[in-house]
């Protein structure tokens, strides 16, 4: 259980009030706490919520740079842009985070191998910083300070605003296509071949061994252009609006999720797809947030609540690395239910930032206690040795000196930090856990 | 077509901005905080595409109310709706020791609110037509001993408005009345309560909607009218014993 004192500004000048408030506890900002760890707690601290600091301050039709306080969530631009031919630039699999957030996990998407990551679509950020100073600063103007917020997770000031640039789009509507792959290896083909497309994204079934391992449906698509869309009428059967309408009532029975529910669930996933593919106009709400409309999708997995675990490897040779996790999931038995495995792009951002060239799997499981702590201290075994590491976005249990080898980079980083914040007014209890802030350990 | 907002850093009154400009409405935001007016303007130009023009404004500064009209007006327009939406609850101590302080919510909750009123009503009764409304609260419903100064200030802006209806509704204009229950704002942040707390946008929506329709008196939530006819109703000789 974590405690703090929270403040929730809703002007600018209460942000300096709390920040006035300051106690020598710590700090953080907490955007809509859609991160899974301990990034956005900060036991016995002052945590300030800038969900409402949330004024879109200018925008350039012409270019699509849009302006806006770090508490604009990805739903609020979707709602303002969409029907005048704006995206955000990126997105992550769910529409309730902040921009603030985004830029604090370095957030990424489905368009990663093209596109990167949300800080590649930034060209400032205004930060409130330790010694109470507002400083703006991009990629000339104070770039390690850029550099080391991009990514930073919150730990190097609180982000006031920043300048994002919108991607154009004709329609709301995404072409996509989905393809039935049977395995790992043809999971490599089929992604190699998706060039052509902006976004992609496979779901993985993980309790597979041997010859299926991997198998799962590959999702690929891209923004639709003007004339692939008509009058609505016509489209009629072209387009899958199936929102899965179903909320979570209440707290799902542990035993809802066990091995063999897990395994008849893929099972009919899998087999409800035709072989080979499939080719659609969907609208983007499915198509990029597919949980957001379950509402308390998380309850399926019963009081006890999931961890999330994503990694990333470079992708090499036979992908023995990626073998041998899967393999160590599905020997475990704690099927991951809701997998999805993606190629990253070149596109790497350093500091904290977490993608890297290579392939990223996002797994969650049922929590079950110590063997599942046990599994994924093998996982980050793997990953640690493969040169890979896991998404501190999704992560609250890695250790420091894992932590260390998968980012060798977090010594330059925490020096850039220190820099700025030298008595440790930014913390989290993410940061405590990893060294990242405080003196030296 | 315009609308004024007055006291537009309130998350509900910035809400209330935004719906009257999706109808195309021209907005004037005004603020004590001129520089956060501004960005709420901006974010109304930004979402919605229409003239928004931000503005100092103080409640207290009653002098000032005539002339703050006239330019409000010179730079948006004749109003065709104005949304008196400030109000503070102030920081009494528990004794009352600073009649300033008391003196200070009355000012801003009433005086300052019917002085601007007088301001804005003598133009829309020229032009024959016009909204106006006066948030108020549900503690003007009935004089309490944890916040009775800021309530009758409310209490009274409110029969004040009453009688406005009446003389403005001859003249084409409407004055609309709103007791706001519990909202989830700044002013609220903190408390605990087991009743439920609306959203500002759902407070704003509420508060579109019901212009239109020409309500006179709005509570919001409305289960507010029926827990203050209740309480209205408890004998003093019972109420003066209670602690509500
Ligand atoms: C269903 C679901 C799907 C997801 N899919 C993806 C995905 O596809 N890709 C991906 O990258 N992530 C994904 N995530 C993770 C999520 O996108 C990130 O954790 C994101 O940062 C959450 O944003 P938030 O506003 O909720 O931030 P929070 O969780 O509140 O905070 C995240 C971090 O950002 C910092 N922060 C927030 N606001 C500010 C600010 N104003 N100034 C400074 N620091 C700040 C916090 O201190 C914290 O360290 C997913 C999460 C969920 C629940
Ligand atoms: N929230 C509730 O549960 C609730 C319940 C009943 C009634 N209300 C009423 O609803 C209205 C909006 O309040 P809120 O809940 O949104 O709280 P809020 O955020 O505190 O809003 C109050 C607003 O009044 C402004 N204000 C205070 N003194 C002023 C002055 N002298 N001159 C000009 N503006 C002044 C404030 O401006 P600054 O930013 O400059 O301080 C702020 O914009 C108020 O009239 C309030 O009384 C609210």
């Amino acid at each position: 259980m974590t405690r703090s004192q929270v403040a929730r500004p809703e002007r600018r000048a209460e942000v300096f009030e709390a920040f006035g408030e300051r106690d020598g506890s710590g700090m953080l900002a907490h955007g809509l706490g859609r991160s899974y760890g301990d990034a956005a707690l900060l036991d016995g601290g002052k945590v300030v919520l800038t969900r409402r600091l949330d004024r879109m301050l200018d925008f350039d039709p012409e270019t699509g740079w849009l302006r806006c306080e770090a508490g604009v969530s990805i739903e609020d631009i979707l709602e303002t842009f969409v029907p005048r031919g704006f995206f955000p630039p990126v997105t992550p699999g769910t529409k309730f985070v902040t921009v603030g957030g985004a830029l604090g996990c370095d957030v990424h998407g489905k368009n990663h191998h093209v596109d990167g990551c949300w800080s590649n679509h930034i060209r400032n950020v205004e930060l409130l910083t330790a010694s109470g100073e507002v400083v703006t600063c991009d990629r000339e103007q104070e770039p390690e300070l850029f550099d080391a917020t991009v990514g930073g997770m919150g730990l190097t000031g609180i982000t006031l605003a920043m300048d994002v640039k919108l991607t154009p789009i004709h329609n709301p509507w995404i072409a996509m296509e989905s393809v039935r792959v049977e395995n790992l290896d043809h999971f490599f083909e089929v992604s190699a071949e998706s060039g052509g497309f902006t976004h992609t994204v496979s779901w993985i079934d993980c309790v597979k061994r041997g010859q299926a391992m991997g198998r799962g449906i590959f999702m690929r698509g891209r923004h639709a252009d003007a004339d692939e869309v008509g009058h609505a009428g016509a489209l009629g059967k072209l387009i899958d609006v199936a929102h899965p309408l179903l909320a979570v009532p209440l707290d799902g029975p542990n035993w809802l999720l066990n091995n063999a529910s897990i395994r008849l669930f893929n099972e009919a996933y899998f087999r409800k797809h035709p072989k080979g593919q499939k080719n659609v106009l969907q609208h983007y709400d499915p198509f990029f947030y597919p949980l957001d409309v379950v509402r308390d999708w998380n309850k399926i997995y019963g009081k006890r609540g999931f961890l999330q675990y994503q990694l990333v490897v470079p992708k090499e040779g036979d992908n023995a690395p990626l073998r041998a996790v899967l393999d160590a999931i599905t020997k475990s038995g704690m099927g991951s239910f809701l997998a999805v495995i993606k190629e990253f792009g070149d596109i790497s951002n350093g500091g904290l930032s977490f993608p890297i060239p290579g392939v990223t799997l996002a797994l969650d499981f049922a929590n079950y206690g110590a063997p599942l702590l046990d599994l994924m201290e093998r996982l980050d075994a793997i990953v640690v040795e493969a040169g890979g590491r896991v998404y501190l976005g999704k992560d609250a249990r890695v250790s420091r000196a894992t932590f260390r080898r998968m980012y060798p980079e977090w010594e330059a980083w925490k020096a850039v930090r220190d820099q700025w914040d030298p008595s440790g007014v930014f913390q989290s209890d993410l940061g405590r856990r990893l060294g990242l802030v405080g003196g030296a350990a | 077509m315009s609308v004024a907002i007055f006291g537009a850093t309130s998350r509900i009154a910035r809400a209330v901005a935004l719906r009257w400009a999706e109808d195309g409405h021209a907005v004037w935001i005004g603020a004590r905080d001129v520089a956060e007016a501004e960005r709420i303007a901006a974010d109304v130009r930004v979402k919605t595409g229409v003239n928004a023009v931000a503005g100092a404004f103080d409640a207290v500064d009653m002098d000032a109310h005539p002339a703050l009209v006239a330019d409000i007006e010179a730079a948006v327009g004749p109003l065709d709706c104005a949304v008196l939406a400030f109000g503070d609850m102030g920081e009494l101590d528990e004794d009352h020791t600073d009649f300033a302080a008391a003196r200070r919510v009355i000012d801003v909750n009433f005086t300052g609110a019917a002085s601007l009123c007088e301001a804005i009503a003598t133009g829309m009764a020229e032009r024959g037509a016009g909204t106006l409304i006066g948030v108020g609260s549900v503690a003007g419903d009935r004089g309490r001993q944890s916040n009775y100064v800021y309530g009758s200030a409310k209490g009274a802006f409110a029969l004040y408005l009453q009688g406005l209806r009446n003389r403005l509704f001859k003249r084409g204009v409407h004055v609309m009345t709103v007791k706001l229950g519990f909202v989830d704002t700044r002013m609220t942040w903190g408390l605990k309560t087991r009743i439920p707390v609306a959203t500002p946008e759902q407070a704003a929506d509420a508060i579109h909607a019901a212009a239109k329709r020409k309500v006179d008196t709005l509570y919001y939530p409305p289960f507010w009218r029926a827990i203050m006819g209740v309480i209205k109703t408890i004998p003093e000789r019972a109420f003066k014993r209670l602690s509500l």
